[in-house]
């Protein structure tokens, strides 16, 4: 087991080493949120900004942390009973870190920017697909408000197409779970977690409100890295 | 509990109604597009009306024998299935915990085999859709809405003292109805 890992072509300066020296998995830790947590207020509470970075997000980080190293020690073993078993817990968890990493670049304070709509061509191909920032806002919060259960609601772009959707996914399930060739730009959690003690149960005004704080300038970025200006 | 009644399962009730109209309506003018269309909606707005209308009966306050341990037929078929009353509630709320995003956990009982199970459901989907011949006992709301407000995230410690509230007197009365002494 020992020769392999050292036939493997990653230098070992770049793998984490263990006690014995063997290669393990690259675990994770918790971003930094790029702004305070009551930065974003009123739109989102810093109670709720609090738990849902330092619990909730936490939480997936460790819980995928733990399925990793689980991961990997079955590989290893060549369970591949165990390998299977595990991709619940991968996909949930990994899912849940993918999806709010996303979602803390996705917000941005107004005074840095939140909330004012897109530039350029992102703005462009907004109209383009949906025929304006307005029905592209308001067909995202129907979708997030219709969703069962807990999700996310998604502004994406489908880098084979060139084209702009609007998708949900269910509990952690990251974009690419619904296509392939599909690049989140903007998501937006709809799990209750994400509003319930600022908004209860009404969903859709967390929707109406979060786009006070919509960091639109991210979105452009990562859709013009997919489709860079000529 | 206020907004749990009077806006959770309110809406699941209004909603389950609009869809029951449609549905209807459809059916009427053999519309199987919308038929089937309209199954998602039923599902779970009916769902959440059915599963809340068990859940409010499954609570008690304690001077009114909520958490009171249960006695009879069902006590011995617990510690027969489960060993212990104890081991039950650890079961239940290692998978009521450890459940993916929305749903419920169940102690049920499987009506043909005359034995207790403990199964969770995602959503608003009803103990049944995991089993035509299941019936709930007891079930727990694990959706945020039932604990965050004042347990936040850490929903193990909602688990934990809901059973202090539970209603086995209900449970009891459900499963001598499926199974009667003699």
């Amino acid at each position: 087991m020992a020769l392999r890992h050292l036939l493997t072509k990653k230098p070992l300066a770049t793998q984490p080493l263990g006690i014995l020296g063997f290669r393990r998995v690259q675990t994770f830790s918790l971003p930094d949120l790029p702004y305070d947590y009551g930065a974003l207020e009123p739109a989102i509470s810093s109670e709720i900004m609090h738990l849902h970075h330092q619990k909730h997000h936490q939480t997936y980080i460790t819980n995928y942390n733990k399925a990793l190293e689980q991961l990997d020690d079955a590989m290893t073993k060549g369970d591949a009973s165990t390998v299977v078993k595990l991709q619940s817990a991968i996909k949930f968890n990994g899912g849940g870190h993918v999806n709010h990493s996303i979602f803390w670049k996705n917000l941005a304070p107004i005074h840095e920017g939140g909330g004012e709509p897109p530039k350029g061509s992102l703005g462009w191909a907004i109209d383009n697909n949906f025929g304006s920032l307005e029905a592209l806002i308001q067909k995202m919060n129907a979708e997030g408000a219709a969703l069962q259960g807990s999700g996310w609601v998604w502004l994406g772009v489908d880098k084979e197409l060139n084209r702009l959707i609007v998708e949900t996914t269910g509990n952690q399930d990251p974009l690419v779970t619904k296509g392939p060739s599909l690049v989140p730009l903007l998501g937006i959690d709809v799990w209750e977690h994400a509003y319930y003690l600022q908004y209860k149960n009404v969903r859709p005004d967390y929707l109406k409100n979060i786009w006070k704080v919509m960091n639109w300038k991210y979105a452009s970025e990562v859709y013009d890295k997919e489709f860079p200006e000529s | 509990m206020h907004l749990h009644h009077q806006k959770h399962h309110q809406t699941y009730i209004t909603n389950y109604n609009k869809a029951l109209e449609q549905l209807d309506d459809a059916m009427t003018k053999g519309d199987a597009s919308t038929v089937v269309k309209l199954q998602s909606a039923i599902k779970f707005n009916g769902g959440g009306h059915v599963n809340h209308s068990i859940f409010w009966k499954n609570l008690a306050p304690i001077h009114e024998g909520g958490g009171e341990p249960p006695k009879g037929s069902l006590g011995w078929a617990i510690d027969n299935n489960f060993g212990s009353l104890e081991a039950l509630i650890q079961k239940m709320n290692a998978e009521g915990a450890a459940l993916q995003g929305s749903g419920w956990v169940w102690l049920g009982v499987d009506k043909e085999l005359n034995r207790l199970i403990v199964e969770t459901t995602g959503n608003q989907d009803p103990l049944v859709t995991k089993g035509p011949s299941l019936v709930p006992l007891l079930g727990i709301d694990v959706w945020e809405h039932a604990y965050y407000l004042q347990y936040k995230n850490v929903r193990p410690d909602y688990l934990k003292n809901i059973w202090k509230v539970m209603n086995w007197k209900y449970a009891s009365e459900v499963y001598e109805k499926e199974f009667p002494e003699s």
